[in-house]
Parts: structure tokens; sequence; C-alpha cells
């Protein structure tokens, strides 16, 4: 019979041996996705991809109207997403105190946060794409700037938090106005965090692939008109990469190293911004 | 020289107060809408279905085009499967990774570690569907058989693992979306471990607790709360989760007994088949589907999220 202290020694020395092997089970996966894409996505890659639109199977062809495309509808739902979440957020955090609507508002937004995005994708077919006829790059942007809002709401209300009320209180006694306070203040003193936000925002929905299938479609052509279906990265990965043709798969891989690299960097990229605004103050 | 105080100023100012708080409110409220708005579009969608089928719609297996008899047994089934499959890997993994960066990773290592599992957790779902059709499908497929030869016997849970090794099937899909979870679930854990006060935990190390022994008697148990309110958040992810499942679950409307088959889940029911549905009743019975998988998560988001606000309300009485 094992003697208790050495079967403790041993049950604690088991377990975490297992912890550890779970850290490397995880970071293996990391490292096995990465390096697939690697490996597949550079034989892919080449300038063709940058200035040619995406072809018929069996032909030369690149990626540029996906790619414009993406980043267009990308822009599009930013540019309509983040005033309404900042405004929304703001409520939350100065106004908030009070009342039912923040604490619904806030509850809400964090089922938002993780709700299905295909969920959303058909929202907006239902809503928008039915209601015109047609699908079209708008629809894709307004079913993107949907998951862009919660994102905003979260951080914009969590950095607003973290302005000390001394500095509010600083600006009322001079006599400004709240709307000026907040405006001039508390955003202010917070804009680096609410960057932080928007970046993460945009790296989520760049790969976002589920919303845009009924929203945006595809567009085999180059298409400037967001009134019209669009090409965008993401649909095309899925349509290459579920064909029976070899270039089209090879051209799906170049594209998910390619939204996998920008996602990636975002993400690296909202930190450092982050990161910098903490060690300023 | 001094001019009085304008009245008219100030009252121009308790204007814009009431104008800009006002617009921040609208926007708050907009939120709102845009759950009421889902809920309420996929509802009215759905309506010929739900007129056609009733609740018969929830149970029945069948899914025929043609005949536009429509069921929504097999997805339901798949989603929950897939989703099951991924939480009864994903928790034990999570766990180790949250515990590993929490009490036994050196200081140094910890951001470089937490900034890992959040790059996990930020690539696209895109990408873990072609990572899982063509380079873990196949890999898989030649494990299948010996699953089969070893777990195909056993009682009760035999017939899961028996069938023929495709490589795809709702096994998989349930482990890629393990791989998916893990980082949600891991960075919750480690979140709600961080809370615990050292001061509880330092009693246990000393009356002679083990490291294991802290972590299970005094970590554990004070964070519960958190933890399930993290796996839930998990198991919403995993019950959403489309494109990650729809290159390798099979996409077949059958019902089958075994985990190896190809099956089919609501989301990826929707990405196949939306944009080449024909006629209002076989649109209706896909919409449908969306709601009844927005509901679901809807019910498990809403109780992680209540279980995270009871252990931050207790977090903040001390």
């Amino acid at each position: 019979m094992i003697p208790l202290y050495t079967r403790r020694r041993l049950v604690n020395g088991i377990n975490l041996t297992v912890s550890l092997l779970t850290m490397f089970f995880g970071l293996f996966w990391l490292g096995w996705i990465l390096w697939t894409l690697f490996a597949q996505g550079f034989q892919g890659i080449a300038l063709s991809m940058f200035s040619q639109m995406t072809p018929p199977p069996g032909s030369q062809g690149g990626l540029l109207n996906a790619i414009a495309g993406s980043f267009a509808m990308t822009m599009v739902a930013t540019l309509v997403g983040t005033p309404i979440g900042i405004l929304a957020g703001t409520y939350l955090a100065e106004f908030g105190q009070r009342g039912w609507l923040a604490p619904t508002t806030r509850f809400i937004n964090d089922i938002l946060l993780s709700a299905p995005s295909i969920v959303i994708g058909l929202f907006i077919y239902e809503v928008y794409v039915v209601s015109v006829g047609h699908f079209s790059g708008w629809a894709g942007s307004f079913a993107l700037a949907l998951i862009v809002i919660p994102v905003v709401v979260r951080t914009t209300e969590n950095m607003l938090r973290l302005v000390p009320d001394s500095l509010r209180e600083a600006a009322a006694a001079l006599g400004a106005p709240q709307w000026k306070v907040i405006m001039q203040v508390t955003l202010r003193a917070s804009k680096t965090g609410i960057l932080t936000g928007i970046l993460l925002a945009v790296a989520r929905i760049s790969g976002e692939t589920a919303p845009l299938l009924f929203t945006a479609l595809n567009n085999q052509f180059w298409s400037s008109n967001m009134n019209q279906p669009m090409a965008n990265l993401p649909v095309v990965i899925f349509q290459f990469a579920m064909s029976p043709y070899e270039d089209w798969q090879r051209l799906a891989w170049a594209g998910a190293l390619l939204i996998t690299f920008a996602v990636l960097s975002l993400n690296i990229l909202a930190r450092v911004v982050f990161r910098q605004k903490s060690s300023s103050h | 020289m001094t001019k009085p105080f304008p009245h008219s100023r100030l009252k121009r100012q308790h204007l814009l107060d009431l104008t800009f708080r006002n617009t921040t409110r609208l926007f708050a409220f907009g939120v709102f809408v845009i759950l009421a708005g889902i809920v309420l579009s996929l509802l009215i969608g759905s309506l010929p279905a739900i007129k056609a089928f009733g609740f018969g719609f929830l149970f029945s297996s069948e899914w025929n085009p043609v005949t536009e008899k429509f069921g929504a047994l097999v997805p339901i089934v798949g989603t929950l499967a897939t989703s099951v499959i991924a939480l009864l890997i994903g928790i034990p993994v999570s766990f180790g990774i949250a515990l590993f960066i929490t009490e036994l990773s050196p200081r140094w290592l910890k951001r470089p570690l937490g900034i890992a599992v959040e790059l996990l957790a930020g690539i696209p779902s895109i990408i873990y569907g072609m990572w899982g059709l063509f380079v873990f499908a196949p890999v898989f497929a030649q494990t299948e058989p010996w699953l089969t030869e070893h777990l195909g016997n056993v009682v009760l849970i035999g017939p899961l693992f028996q069938g023929p090794p495709m490589g795809i099937g709702m096994l998989t899909a349930g482990m890629i979306l393990a791989i998916m979870v893990i980082p949600f679930i891991a960075s919750v854990m480690r979140d709600v471990f961080e809370i615990v006060p050292p001061m509880l935990k330092e009693s246990a190390y000393g009356l002679g607790a083990t490291t294991w022994e802290v972590v299970w008697h005094i970590v554990l148990p004070y964070t519960k709360i958190g933890v399930v309110g993290g796996v839930m958040l998990g198991l919403g992810r995993a019950l959403g989760e489309t494109m990650a499942v729809t290159f390798v679950i099979g996409n077949a409307h059958e019902l089958s007994r075994s985990l190896l088959m190809p099956g089919n889940s609501i989301s990826s029911a929707l990405a196949n088949e939306f944009t080449e549905a024909v006629g209002d009743l076989y649109t209706s019975a896909l919409i449908e589907l969306g709601l009844i998988l927005f509901l679901i998560t809807l019910i498990v988001l809403s109780f992680s999220k209540l279980l995270l606000m009871q252990l931050s309300k207790r977090e903040g009485k001390k």
C-alpha cells in the first residue's frame, strides 16, 4: 500500500503532467493548421492573384475581384456599424446606471456577440434581400455591420468605464455640459481602447463566410456596384475549395492563407495598439 | 465690459445635452430592436412551414424537396450530437490549458500562451473547415477502423462507432468543433480562475495541499458557476458554427445511428441549400430551421450569461 503522502504527490504529478499535455494538444492544432496553410497556400500565391479575376475552372486567374469585394464590404460594414456601436456603448457606460434599458441592452448585446452568424445572414435576407428582390453587396455589408455592432458596443462600454470619474467631475466642475464632457473628455480618453475594439471587429468580419452566403452571394466578375451580387474572398474560398478542380482548390488555399494572415495581423495589431495605451499611462 | 451670462446659452446646452442623451439611448434601444427583429422576421418567414407541418416538424426525419415534406429531426440531432462531442473533448482540454496557464506556467510564458490560445480563436472558421476536409479527414479515416474495432462492440456505445471509414461525418465535425471551442472555453476558465482570492489558495497551500488539490478543492468549487458559464458559451458557439461543420459533416439528410456516418446540422443545411431552395415551402422550412437554431442558442447563451453575471455579482460583494 502506498503511503498517503506519496499517493497525493503522485496524483498531483500525474494531473499536472496531463495539464501540460493538454497545453501541447492545443498548440499542436494551432501549429498543424498554420503549417498546412503555409505549405498549401504558398504554392498558389503569385502576383497574378492580385491582378486577375476569379477564373472559370481550368484556366489561369486570380482573386482580385474577391479581394476588392471583401475590402469594400468590410469597409462599409465598419463605417455603418462603428458609430452605432459607439453611441450605444456610450449610453451603457455614461447613462446606464438607472432604468431597465441599459441592463437589458447589455444582456442582449452579449447574446448577439455569440449569436450564430448564419442567422444574421438569414435575417438580412428576410428584411432586405427579399424586399429589394436581389442579392447585393449592400446586403452583405449590412449583415457584417450587425456583427460589428455588438463587438464595438462591448469594448466602448468597457473602455469608457475605465475612465476615472474624477476626470468627468473635473470637466463638469469647469462648467462643461454633459455632452461635451463625454465627447471631449471621456471618449477622447478612451479612444485607443475603442480603436482596439474596432480592429478586433474588422478582424472578426473579414473571415466571416456564413452571413454572406445569402446576402452578397458571389460574382465571378469585377463588380464595383454595391447594388449587385458581389464577389468576396470567404465565399470564393468556400466555392473553390468544395469544387473538384485542382486549380480552383489551389486558389482557395492561397486565399485562405491571405485571409488568415490578414485576420491574425489585425488581431496582433489590436493588441499592440492596446498595449501601447496601457504602458503610456 | 462684462456681459451677463446669457440665459439662452444655458438653455441651448441643456437642449444639446438632452439630444445627445436621447440619441445614445435610441441606439442602445437599437440593439434591443435587432434581437426582436431577428426573432420576428424569422418567425414571419417560417409561418408557411409552421402552418404546413405544425409541431410534427420537430420530430419528422423526412426531408424531401420533391414532395415538399420537411422535418427538422436530422439537422437538430446533427447539431446537438456534434456540439456534445465538441464539449466532451473540449471541456477537459480547456480545463487543462486554463490550469496550466494560471497555476503552472512560468510568468514569462503566460502572455505568449494566452496570445496563442487567442490566435486559435481568431482563425476564421472556413479555414478550420478546409483544413478539416483536406488534411484532417484523410488522416482520421485511417484511425476510424481502429475505433470501430475497439469501441464498435462495446455495449450501449458500440453502434455509435460502426460504419465505413470515410473520414467525414458527425464525429469528424464534432472534433473540428472541439478544436474551435477550446480557445473560448479555456479563456473564460482562465479569467475566472484568476479571480480566486490568493488568500484562499495560500491558506490551502499553507495547510500542505498540493497544487492539484488546491485547484480541485479550492479553485474549482469557488469558480464553478463561471466554469459552467464558459462551457455554455462554448456550447453556444458550437451550436451555431457553420462553415467548419459544412465542410466535414457530409450533408446527408439521413438519421443514422453511427457517428462515423455523414449527417447534417441546422447551419450546414442552411449554408448548402438556402440559395438553391425552390418554392416557398422549401425556403420557409429552412427559415424555420434557422429560427430553431436561434432559439436554442438564445437559451444556451442566456443561461451562460446569467451564470457569469452571478459570479461577478458575488465577486463584487467582497
